[in-house]
């Protein structure tokens, strides 16, 4: 019993982590960001490094041995990437800059030559800018009509009027778990009601990628997309993932190098996929980057990434609750099944600026602000939040530190 | 590290707990909104300005302790002033937070008063955008009003 069971060794993984271990005059991190962005593991570092001093070269375009592997390295992620989110095929692996262009790039390429004027997307009130503001744009451009999913007072998608919403729409974009309320959407549920009304089921998976096994397959999604960063990886590069029919009968996104495989003076012709999608010369380092991030997660496992998080956010929820009562709010599911371990709180009063800039006092990184999802946080009625998000390198002890910040920052105000 | 304590000055403090000129002031008086898109403040300044002065102020919206006080004590600053005093006062604030402003010279003989507490906002640079923002919003009132 005792093993199989047991979450991963957040102690022995921290070392892996040079920010994570780091300390600034004299007190130790408490990174408590990582649903914005998350720390470096050696593995990572190293292969990056390693890769510019001793392997360094374009991918794709030159016969010599030094590209042939560079290009090799490069492919080598992307079949990494692929089996990690259970993809049918490599070529159903896209690299774009990071999750935010992969939804401009389906908006743009799949929504001009798909939507006309009237045509119906539906999308969350939990949803950030980045599965915002790219559809306001079709809006503004072609007139397509936009239908958002509300939410219950517990921090849930409201599904009870999820067909109305849904009749007669062509796209259903939604996140898999909400950046500010930790909630964690049924996935599976959600592509299969949009398939019911033969809708697009997009989801927006940067939040739960990087915390919890994936399986594009079983979700029955049509597209997913997530950043590199936030899952151990470098910033720079991001992941589209879209079944391969779709992507194929798609036009380009931008033009360029790579995406071609044949330019005349009068017109060009698309590269095969995924190249038709990675026009220019693409962030070859970050994808290599991007390949030992998956590597380093399998290592340790997502399913018990998943449980260490559920175990961490029953100890913070409990805590936090136990130790201010009322005086703090937080925003989000109760349930440790239902959430990740991002916590948006207020408390006592404070403005969430003033807050982090007093737990920055001891290190205690937190986000306050909109966390990119202003529609969200004027539903749960609040112009910003504080939030503390923990992941793998996190411990009981950074909660602690938490915890013990927040009661030092009533002192001032 | 610089500590908080050269942020969170007591006047500061004072300011942000009982807020001067807080409300709203009906048409004509014009009203401007400033957005803090880091964070999601938001302000909204009302002017009365009669024959180049600046009759009544008052301010209305959400921020933190910086961009609240910073807000209150520039309406104590500006209340009867001539407009023109008022854009120089502007200037100063603005060079004592480093920003640049091609709108004129800075008279560095404008006393700030309680104002100079902000100073300390400098050594916290994500926070400058906190304090100015009233002054900001401020601006662009003038500028309307007088448009």
């Amino acid at each position: 019993m005792a093993g199989a069971n047991t979450s991963l060794d957040a102690e022995k993984i921290r070392q892996d982590f040079p920010v994570v271990t780091s300390s600034i005059n004299g007190k130790p991190m408490v990174y408590l960001d990582s649903a914005n962005t998350s720390q470096k593991p050696v593995a990572v570092i190293d292969a990056m490094t390693a890769f510019m001093r001793e392997g360094y070269a374009p991918i794709n375009r030159s016969a010599y041995s030094l590209a042939a592997e560079a290009t090799e390295k490069y492919e080598g992620a992307r079949t990494k990437v692929a089996k990690f989110i259970n993809a049918k095929s490599s070529r159903e692996i896209v690299f774009t800059k990071n999750a935010t262009e992969a939804l401009n790039l389906i908006a743009y390429s799949w929504g001009r030559t798909n939507l006309k004027r009237g045509d119906v997307v539906v999308l969350t009130h939990m949803e950030h800018h980045a599965n915002i503001v790219p559809w306001q744009m079709l809006q503004q451009e072609i007139g397509i009509e936009l239908r958002w999913v509300p939410l219950t007072s517990d921090f849930q998608l409201d599904l009870s009027s999820l067909s109305n919403l849904l009749a007669g729409a062509k796209v259903f974009s939604f996140t898999s778990m909400s950046n500010v309320l930790g909630t964690i959407n049924p996935v599976e549920k959600l592509c299969a009601a949009a398939h019911a009304v033969g809708a697009l089921a997009i989801v927006d998976a940067c939040q739960s990628v990087p915390h919890a096994p994936t399986d594009v397959q079983a979700w029955g999604a049509d597209f997913t997309m997530f950043s590199s960063h936030k899952m151990c990886g470098p910033s720079g590069v991001g992941v589209l993932w879209g079944r391969e029919a779709l992507l194929e009968a798609m036009p380009p996104f931008l033009g360029g190098g790579n995406m071609i495989s044949e330019v005349r003076l009068d017109g060009f012709k698309c590269a095969e996929l995924p190249a038709k999608f990675e026009a220019g010369t693409p962030p070859i380092t970050e994808v290599i980057g991007l390949g030992a991030a998956v590597d380093y997660l399998n290592g340790i496992g997502m399913a018990n990434v998943r449980r260490h998080e559920v175990e961490m956010s029953s100890y913070v929820l409990e805590n936090l609750t136990a130790r201010f009562g009322d005086e703090i709010t937080i925003h989000g599911p109760r349930n440790p099944e239902l959430r990740g371990a991002t916590f948006s709180f207020a408390f006592r009063g404070i403005h969430p600026h003033d807050l982090s800039q007093i737990l920055d006092q001891t290190n205690v990184c937190v986000r306050a602000g909109h966390h990119c999802a202003k529609p969200l946080m004027k539903i749960i009625g609040a112009n910003a939040t504080a939030r503390a998000s923990f992941y793998l390198y996190n411990t009981k002890a950074d909660a602690d530190a938490l915890a013990n910040a927040l009661d030092s920052a009533s002192d001032i105000f | 590290m610089p500590g908080v304590e050269d942020l969170y000055r007591e006047i500061i403090l004072d300011h942000y707990r009982t807020p001067r000129n807080r409300g709203e002031l009906p048409p004509p008086a014009v009203c401007t909104e400033g957005n803090n898109p880091l964070c999601g403040d938001d302000i909204r300044i009302f002017l009365d300005i009669a024959d180049g002065v600046v009759r009544d102020v008052k301010f209305s919206g959400q921020g933190c302790s910086i961009s609240q006080s910073s807000t209150s004590m520039m309406t104590v600053a500006i209340k009867g002033k001539p407009v023109e005093e008022v854009r120089a006062l502007v200037r100063r604030f603005k060079h004592m937070m480093t920003l640049s402003d091609d709108e004129g010279a800075v008279d560095e003989s404008i006393k700030l008063g309680d104002i100079e507490a902000l100073g300390g906002v400098v050594k916290f640079p994500v926070r400058i955008k906190c304090a100015t923002l009233g002054w900001n919003t401020l601006l662009e009132g003038l500028n309307s009003s007088q448009g």
